[in-house]
């Protein structure tokens, strides 16, 4: 029994990483990775979110009634995004102003809906926190990845300090938007050759890994994104 | 007139949403596969932008302002943006099922689209008027466009290339491809 809730925390860091394994949450990882105060900073942020509306969606599961299940998941997750949202902007005023509209934008990150429905709304509390916490510190975890590659070699600094070579030698091309997509890509691709191709990102590529796919017409057979892709743990299968 | 088109010029190249700021990249990655799609996610996105900007614009400035609670905004703003898409979808498929047919079964996937919601926020933020505002949403929302029918046009391209590695087929290299075409609207943002 120990061992499961154990894994239930460790499968979010690696083996169903959020970013690089499920790719959710793709916006602000590419957008906030550019260095790593701005990851550590929104990854945490988002981790604690994550947590805090897990717990409470999980403990709401029976109460809350199936047809107007979203628009209470997403009322739940922005309440939390604004108590962090104040509590940053009053205490780290200098990762509330890097960070800009992206604390706002923790509410749209599809991670934090995805597993509201993935995973909140049918395990119970104890589970749904450790999976968002797992979740939550994979997230960090892979955005700060980005962010050391890009922060190293695009700015030559480590936390805002200057190394040695790199300060010299750097791509500042890789603090772009460019550096953002290129970096992204080439992580889930050393993701997929470490796994050898196991990793489900191919799925979640369709309509598994979206957090609209319950509200979606997949069954009918016109989804909006053209996927065709059954959808496996959304709300429309069960 | 020459201040409106500088605004709409700003926010579809220079401020390009999801090639410059990078936000909206869900639908970017996942509707860009055919042309036809990508584009019909294209307008009703610039749809919804515009919409959004008209309801939540005097909502701030009404109803949150007057009354203190400015905090509020971020729930307050995505639940607007939700009701208001059902309620476009509901009457869209009431009154105009043509169009309906074509945009309907976008709408859904746009409730949580964190472009649309930035924009929302970004003209409360920036303390833009009303008028410019709307059109600074219709630009973002035809950057957007633009930004997917290039991307589709790309997309069909990479998926008849059969040289990739084996690593990157699938979406690293479609994140690689947007890289590329990000580059492009680089020039727009230097200064």
């Amino acid at each position: 029994m120990k061992e499961n809730k154990l894994s239930i925390l460790t499968k979010g860091i690696i083996r169903e990483n959020p970013t690089l394994v499920l790719v959710l949450g793709t916006c602000p990882s590419i957008a906030k990775s550019n260095s790593l105060f701005n990851a550590l900073g929104l990854g945490l942020c988002t981790a604690i979110v994550l947590v805090l509306s897990n717990i409470m969606i999980s403990a709401l599961r029976k109460v809350i009634p199936d047809k107007v299940r979203i628009p209470c998941y997403i009322l739940i997750i922005a309440s939390f995004v604004t108590i962090i949202q104040m509590l940053v902007h009053a205490y780290l005023p200098d990762l509330y102003d890097s960070l800009g509209a992206f604390i706002a934008l923790i509410v749209v990150n599809c991670i934090i809906l995805g597993r509201a429905e993935m995973f909140a709304s049918k395990n119970p509390v104890g589970d749904s926190a450790l999976d968002g916490l797992g979740m939550g510190l994979g997230f960090t975890l892979s955005l700060t990845c980005m962010a050391l590659i890009r922060e190293v070699f695009g700015a030559g600094q480590f936390f805002g300090i200057d190394l040695p070579f790199f300060s010299t030698y750097n791509f500042p091309i890789l603090q772009k938007t460019f550096g953002g997509f290129l970096v992204f890509g080439i992580m889930i691709a050393v993701v997929g050759l470490i796994s050898k191709g196991k990793a489900p990102y191919k799925k979640s590529f369709g309509c598994e890994g979206c957090p609209n796919a319950s509200i979606c017409n997949v069954a009918a057979g016109q989804s909006a994104c053209g996927g065709k892709d059954e959808v496996k743990e959304g709300g429309e299968a069960q | 007139m020459k201040e409106i088109l500088l605004i709409i010029f700003a926010a579809v190249f220079a401020n390009n949403y999801v090639l410059t700021k990078t936000l909206g990249i869900c639908p970017f990655l996942g509707v860009s596969k055919q042309f036809q799609q990508a584009a019909g996610m294209g307008v009703a996105v610039t749809f919804v932008m515009v919409l959004a900007t008209a309801a939540t614009w005097p909502i701030q400035y009404y109803v949150l302002n007057p009354l203190n609670i400015g905090y509020l905004q971020t729930i307050v703003f995505i639940l607007v943006i939700a009701a208001l898409v059902q309620f476009v979808e509901i009457t869209l498929k009431r009154f105009i099922p043509g169009l309906h047919k074509s945009l309907g079964i976008y709408l859904p996937l746009i409730t949580t689209n964190c472009a649309v919601l930035d924009v929302a926020i970004a003209n409360i933020t920036n303390e833009t008027a009303f008028l410019p505002s709307l059109f600074n949403s219709l630009g973002a929302g035809i950057g957007f466009l633009l930004a997917m029918i290039l991307f589709a046009g790309v997309r069909t391209r990479l998926d008849q290339n059969t040289n990739v590695p084996k690593a990157f087929r699938g979406l690293p290299i479609t994140l690689a491809a947007a890289a590329i075409v990000s580059l492009s609207f680089m020039a727009f943002s230097l200064k």
